[in-house]
């Protein structure tokens, strides 16, 4: 792991990249680190993020910028300006269920090629899709989804990068950290090490590259 | 009493003490407020919580403790949390005992579309494909009819929310029953007569020669 400043961080990632985001509705959202890729104006990324949070919140932001051109979320009911950029086709949209969605990301960061799951056979989210039969029950085949950064909010980070979550800011954060080339974290406190206690690290500090110095 | 007051009174007495649950957004999440309090209920909030308790106090809210719809929520003694990996891992793998969501159409095969109307309103299918593929139970409640066209119809015409059937839909007019797979009048509402919920229903509903009024 290696302290950065947050503008050291957001220049490594080129326009165009493809860019994992923790939060729920901009709850547990690195803030910081949207607001310097809007600073950076890094175009045309392609962003997995749960939902597109709503306008001026989390990577909200990032449509308010129209820095986004592919989308992979599981809602984007809230926030009127992604819709407006789907409808216009300004953006292509990947709309997933959110169990798909998260177990996606869980095997691209586990090593599994995908996953098989009940959740969407015989819809509309089936179509194009294999479906496979265990023990005469179909299962949808869903491929692994990883990306080159993953941009990641934890409570506390220690000095060497473990990290702890806090309450409902926790959701995609620790999955996301397992499933990208690059994972770049912020986190509300930096701790020394030993204060988050081994039972509590939820991210071990070897998946994380880079921490973004507080101050 | 006012259709939503109806639906979710209704619902509410569907929940056991000791039950895993799921609300969904608008209706479903008036259920909780009639709850009895001797009754211990687990509310999951998909985001990672499980132990919601009521919007807290002036004052107490923490950027960190929301619902699914990132409003200011608080957490009952014994809450926990986790990832959301773990939180469908919950609703898909059998261990939420109840869920309670919305509908855009029930089928008379049980059959629930509630997650997009094509060209008008796509926002994505959020947790709802999961949590009735999933749940246990499926409960759906919603007003039997929007604009005086019945939510209850014969065969969807929106995209399916999954091809498996819920269990129960519970209305402003009616309870609603799938056994054998097919639609069943089981309840009407106070005041309101089986012709009347016959007369606002697409779907071929079966009637039992005696039909109880729902309690409440």
């Amino acid at each position: 792991m290696k302290a950065v400043s947050l503008e050291e961080a957001v220049a490594m990632i080129p326009a165009g990249a493809s860019v994992m985001v923790g939060g729920f509705m901009g709850v547990g959202t690195p803030e910081r680190l949207l607001d310097e890729v809007v600073r950076q104006q890094k175009s045309g990324l392609t962003l997995i993020c749960n939902d597109a949070a709503v306008p001026g919140k989390g990577v909200g932001k990032l449509f308010d910028a129209a820095l986004v051109s592919r989308l992979t979320a599981t809602h984007i009911g809230l926030n009127p300006k992604a819709q407006q950029q789907m409808l216009t086709n300004q953006i292509n949209v990947d709309l997933v269920p959110q169990g798909t969605f998260v177990e996606r990301i869980r095997a691209g960061g586990c090593g599994l090629g995908g996953i098989l799951t009940p959740t969407g056979v015989g819809t509309l989210v089936a179509e194009g899709k294999r479906e496979i039969e265990v023990n005469g029950q179909p299962f949808l085949l869903e491929t692994a989804l990883r990306a080159q950064f993953a941009l990641v909010h934890a409570f506390l980070a220690d000095y060497i990068g473990n990290l702890a979550y806090a309450l409902t800011s926790r959701n995609f954060n620790p999955v996301m950290a397992m499933a990208a080339d690059t994972v770049i974290v912020t986190a509300e406190h930096i701790v020394p090490v030993g204060v988050i206690a081994p039972d509590h690290v939820v991210t071990p500090a070897p998946l994380v590259d880079y921490l973004i110095t507080n101050g | 009493m006012d259709p939503q007051t109806i639906i979710a009174r209704r619902v509410a007495r569907e929940l056991k003490s000791g039950d895993l649950v799921n609300l969904g957004i608008g209706i479903p999440t008036l259920v909780a407020n009639y709850v009895p309090p001797d009754l211990k209920v687990f509310f999951q909030s998909e985001n990672g919580l499980i132990g919601t308790g009521p919007i807290p106090e002036q004052g107490m809210a923490h950027p960190t403790l929301t619902d699914a719809g990132g409003r200011p929520i608080s957490a009952l003694p014994g809450a926990c949390t986790f990832d959301s990996a773990m939180s469908f891992g919950l609703i898909r793998g059998g261990h939420v005992d109840v869920t309670v969501l919305g509908g855009l159409q029930v089928d008379a095969h049980g059959h629930l579309a509630n997650w997009m109307i094509p060209g008008k309103m796509v926002p994505g299918m959020g947790g709802a494909m999961d949590l009735v593929t999933g749940a246990k139970r499926v409960i759906v409640a919603m007003q039997h009819a929007a604009k005086g066209k019945s939510k209850i119809v014969a065969k969807c015409t929106l995209p399916l929310t999954s091809a498996r059937p819920v269990s129960l839909v519970v209305t402003d007019m009616a309870v609603i029953g799938f056994p054998d797979g097919k639609a069943t009048l089981l309840e009407t509402a106070p005041g309101i007569s089986v012709g009347e919920v016959m007369a606002v229903t697409d779907a071929e509903l079966a009637v039992p020669d005696t039909v109880p009024e729902m309690k409440l």
